[in-house]
């Protein structure tokens, strides 16, 4: 039985077009700031500085490229899920309309140098407070959706977009209040100690629940979807689920391990992040055993291979993320590149492959389509990411290893045995490596962009008819 | 333990840290069930026409992990600080073991340095174990600022050649190192931009550059009453405050016009930092006769 009405893929479509694009220019000026590592003549210009590249990096790929990835997904699982259209869809587009402003404003602002200084929440204040209104308007259409859903319970996917969407409110308001002192410039409301824990409170939230729980959310739609299977368990995602967003507020301290943080604090963050292991690889349980009756199908479908090998990116990261937090350990790991390597297994293994593999299945849908222009993109596009996204943190597991034993290594009368221009010297491979584990990846993403301007071209937008639930049994 | 401002907070972090752990117990020990016998059932509900969901148990092994790392914290926390004011068995504390720590680096390499200390710096510079020694000392302490090859960069003085901005005495290097320096160039915007133009033209023809004779001849009155007092009637300097010699060809801030006119309208204040409690004397003799060699090393070179 089907009604009349329409979903509206219209929001849909706009967010899931800008996160191919997006993706490109983030990964791009990824790109760009590994050159300068190896050619520091790239850093030809102030605006072309590697520091002031680098947050423009950050941003673009975890809120430009990541975020449109979240709102358009998100928007498209609410309706489907709940069987009903989008609540409030003017404010839906106000949301497409006002992120890709705070984008661009952020592409404009970081690389002149206009910064409240703190990672990954470097835009000064009235970008935060034009965040804040679209946040908000982001929380009342999903909330507003869910509340007026047909079906009875709410599908565990929402589960993690709600906690994701509530939580990145707190952490951003929280975390962003800051005194202005001119329209460029603000400071922090927080000083000395206490800012810096905020920050990595919410620091290490911004991973947990923007990179992680929303993400996970996106998981627990596409792979069953896609994999053709229901979900291997419902007991588990719930104990995950609580777990996970409960345990990972106090994760934030092992970004400060040996630091003026107060000894206690520093404990809780490692001791925590331990906790932390079960409830994150719950996720990658349920993802991984949802495909359990439906591995023959992983041989032909790249974007079950995406989902799949994204689901692994995740169980490693997770593995990893509470070994580093681990203080013997942090004290080798902290500040080298293996913490880079580590984010970028999330980053590009997880996070940015879950959601090529969820734009691949969205894009067909949203054109009228049964799927993309080309199949064999895809699966080349899988081959070139995967080989990317192992050159890239291979290299920076050895160099940040490297690294850290270089620093730490001591002559017989106490003296440091290497300077640290010396380590930098022994990082240049390592860096020319991971340089070309980038290239890779952002090639990929080209043959991304060119599948889906074939796919879309001649085809007409297409909203589906909004479903009637399936009685219960 | 001096991070709370009341005992109330301390209870307050315990209470929580308390209560969380139970949260985690909480839920897992509600989900224990085994598999049954039988099929798998799905859970019932459908979504988005083919969404299911089966109710599978929590595998074993990943619930016993999660019970695994429940303890381990809480163990963690008997041991280590954790729960508030309480700082755990051990008695550990990262403060202490950086006391602790350093002691026994302390007392291991001594020796090596207490070899040393009754030497003089000149004797000191003329030991090869020693001037490696200093080297190695330099390379972790002082090359972030004067370069590897200690030539420095701007605003960083060369420490190789025969210029020496407070003194190249073996004394005056030892308490160059030990109390650091603050050398203080005021700015002299009130001159004028007019008047400034000109002391630089002036400056500039007390080392033979290319200037402006006009200027010159006009800066040179504005020097005698602005700059001599530190830098001397023949612009030759003074080390006692370290104001630089500007009548010969090094330069630490940069020769060109423009250059001087900032310095001399925002002023410098250049800082070398004190080593004394990072390092102490001994160290800072092997340091100190390191830097001293350096001049020597240079000199016998043919320039």
């Amino acid at each position: 039985m089907q009604s009349q009405a329409t979903y509206n893929y219209g929001v849909v479509r706009q967010f899931a077009v800008m996160t191919v694009v997006w993706g490109i220019v983030g990964m791009l000026v990824g790109v760009i700031i590994a050159a300068q590592l190896v050619w520091p003549e790239l850093n030809f210009a102030e605006w072309f500085h590697f520091g002031r590249l680098r947050p423009l990096h950050t941003n673009a790929v975890i809120f430009a490229f990541g975020g449109c990835a979240l709102f358009a997904t998100s928007y498209y699982v609410v309706q489907r899920t709940c069987h009903t259209t989008l609540f409030a869809p003017a404010l839906a587009s106000f949301t497409f309309w006002g992120w890709q402003l705070v984008i661009v404003l952020a592409a404009i602002t970081l690389p002149l140098g206009i910064t409240s200084g703190k990672e990954y929440a470097e835009l000064e204040w009235p970008i935060d407070i034009l965040i804040t209104l679209v946040w908000v308007s982001y929380a009342v259409v999903f909330f507003g959706t869910v509340a007026k859903r047909k079906t009875s319970h709410i599908y565990v996917a929402n589960w993690f977009y709600g906690g994701f969407i509530l939580t990145v409110a707190l952490l951003h308001v929280v975390n962003s209040a800051e005194v202005p002192v001119s329209l460029f410039k603000s400071y922090s409301a927080y000083a000395g100690v206490q800012d810096a824990m905020v920050q990595w409170w919410y620091g290490h939230n911004a991973v947990g629940f923007f990179l992680t729980a929303g993400f996970l959310g996106m998981m627990y739609y596409f792979v069953p979807k896609q994999a053709g299977r229901p979900v291997y368990s419902y007991r588990l995602s719930v104990v995950h689920f609580w777990a996970l967003i409960f345990t990972y507020m106090w994760a934030g301290p092992h970004h400060l391990h040996y630091t003026a943080l107060p000894d206690w604090t520093q404990s809780l963050g490692m001791a925590f992040s331990l906790i932390l292991l079960a409830p994150s690889w719950g996720g990658m349980i349920n993802g991984v055993m949802t495909l359990s009756g439906a591995w023959h199908k992983l041989r032909d479908d790249p974007i079950l291979k995406f989902l799949v090998t994204s689901l692994a990116f995740y169980g490693m990261s997770t593995f990893e993320g509470p070994m580093m937090s681990i203080k013997t350990v942090n004290a080798l790991s902290h500040y080298t590149d293996w913490t880079i390597g580590h984010v970028h297994s999330g980053a590009l293994g997880w996070v940015a492959m879950v959601s090529i593999g969820s734009i691949y299945y969205l894009l067909p849908k949203l054109w009228g389509r049964s799927e993309m222009y080309s199949t064999p993109l895809i699966t080349l596009h899988f081959w070139v990411s995967t080989i990317g996204v192992v050159l890239y943190i291979a290299s920076m597991w050895v160099a940040g290893v490297m690294q850290g034993l270089m620093w730490r290594a001591t002559n017989a009368d106490g003296t440091l045995t290497y300077a640290f221009v010396e380590s930098v010297k022994a990082s240049y491979p390592f860096w020319q490596i991971r340089l070309l584990g980038g290239i890779l990846f952002l090639a990929g993403m080209f043959i991304m962009f060119y599948n889906m301007v074939r796919t879309i071209s001649g085809q007409k937008a297409y909203n589906a008819p909004v479903l009637a639930p399936a009685a219960a049994h | 333990m001096s991070d709370f401002i009341s005992p109330f907070w301390g209870y307050y972090v315990t209470v929580l840290v308390v209560l969380s752990l139970l949260f985690c117990a909480f839920i897992l020990s509600q989900n224990m069930t085994k598999k049954q016998s039988g099929p798998v059932e799905l859970h019932g509900h459908v979504w988005d026409e083919d969404l299911q969901e089966w109710n599978n148990p929590l595998p074993r092994w990943w619930m016993y992990l999660f019970w695994i790392t429940i303890f381990f914290a809480i163990g963690y926390f008997l041991l280590f600080p954790g729960f508030g004011s309480f700082g755990g068995k051990f008695g550990w504390s990262a403060q202490g073991q950086y006391v602790a720590e350093r002691a026994k680096a302390d007392k291991a390499f001594d020796e090596k340095f207490s070899r040393f200390a009754p030497m003089d710096v000149k004797a000191v510079a003329a030991d090869p174990e020693a001037r490696e020694m200093g080297k190695r000392l330099f390379l972790t302490y002082c090359q972030q600022c004067h370069g590897s090859d200690a030539k420095g960069a701007k605003g960083f003085p060369n420490l190789t050649d025969s210029d020496w901005v407070w003194g190249g005495e073996p004394e005056k290097i030892v308490e160059t190192v030990t109390n650091g320096r603050q050398a203080a160039m005021p700015a002299w915007s009130q001159l004028g931009g007019d008047s400034i133009k000109d002391v630089a033209n002036y400056v500039r023809s007390l080392s033979g550059l290319a200037h402006d004779s006009i200027r010159a001849q006009r800066g040179k009155d504005v020097f005698a009453q602005n700059c001599v007092a530190c830098h001397g009637s023949e612009g030759k300097g003074n080390q006692a405050m370290g104001a630089l010699n500007l009548t010969d060809k090094v330069w630490l801030y940069g020769s060109s016009e423009a250059t001087i006119i900032e310095t001399l309208s925002k002023g410098r204040n250049g800082r070398m930092p004190a080593f004394n409690e990072l390092l102490g004397e001994k160290k800072i003799k092997l340091l100190a006769a390191y830097v001293y060699g350096l001049k020597d090393a240079e000199a016998v070179k043919p320039q």
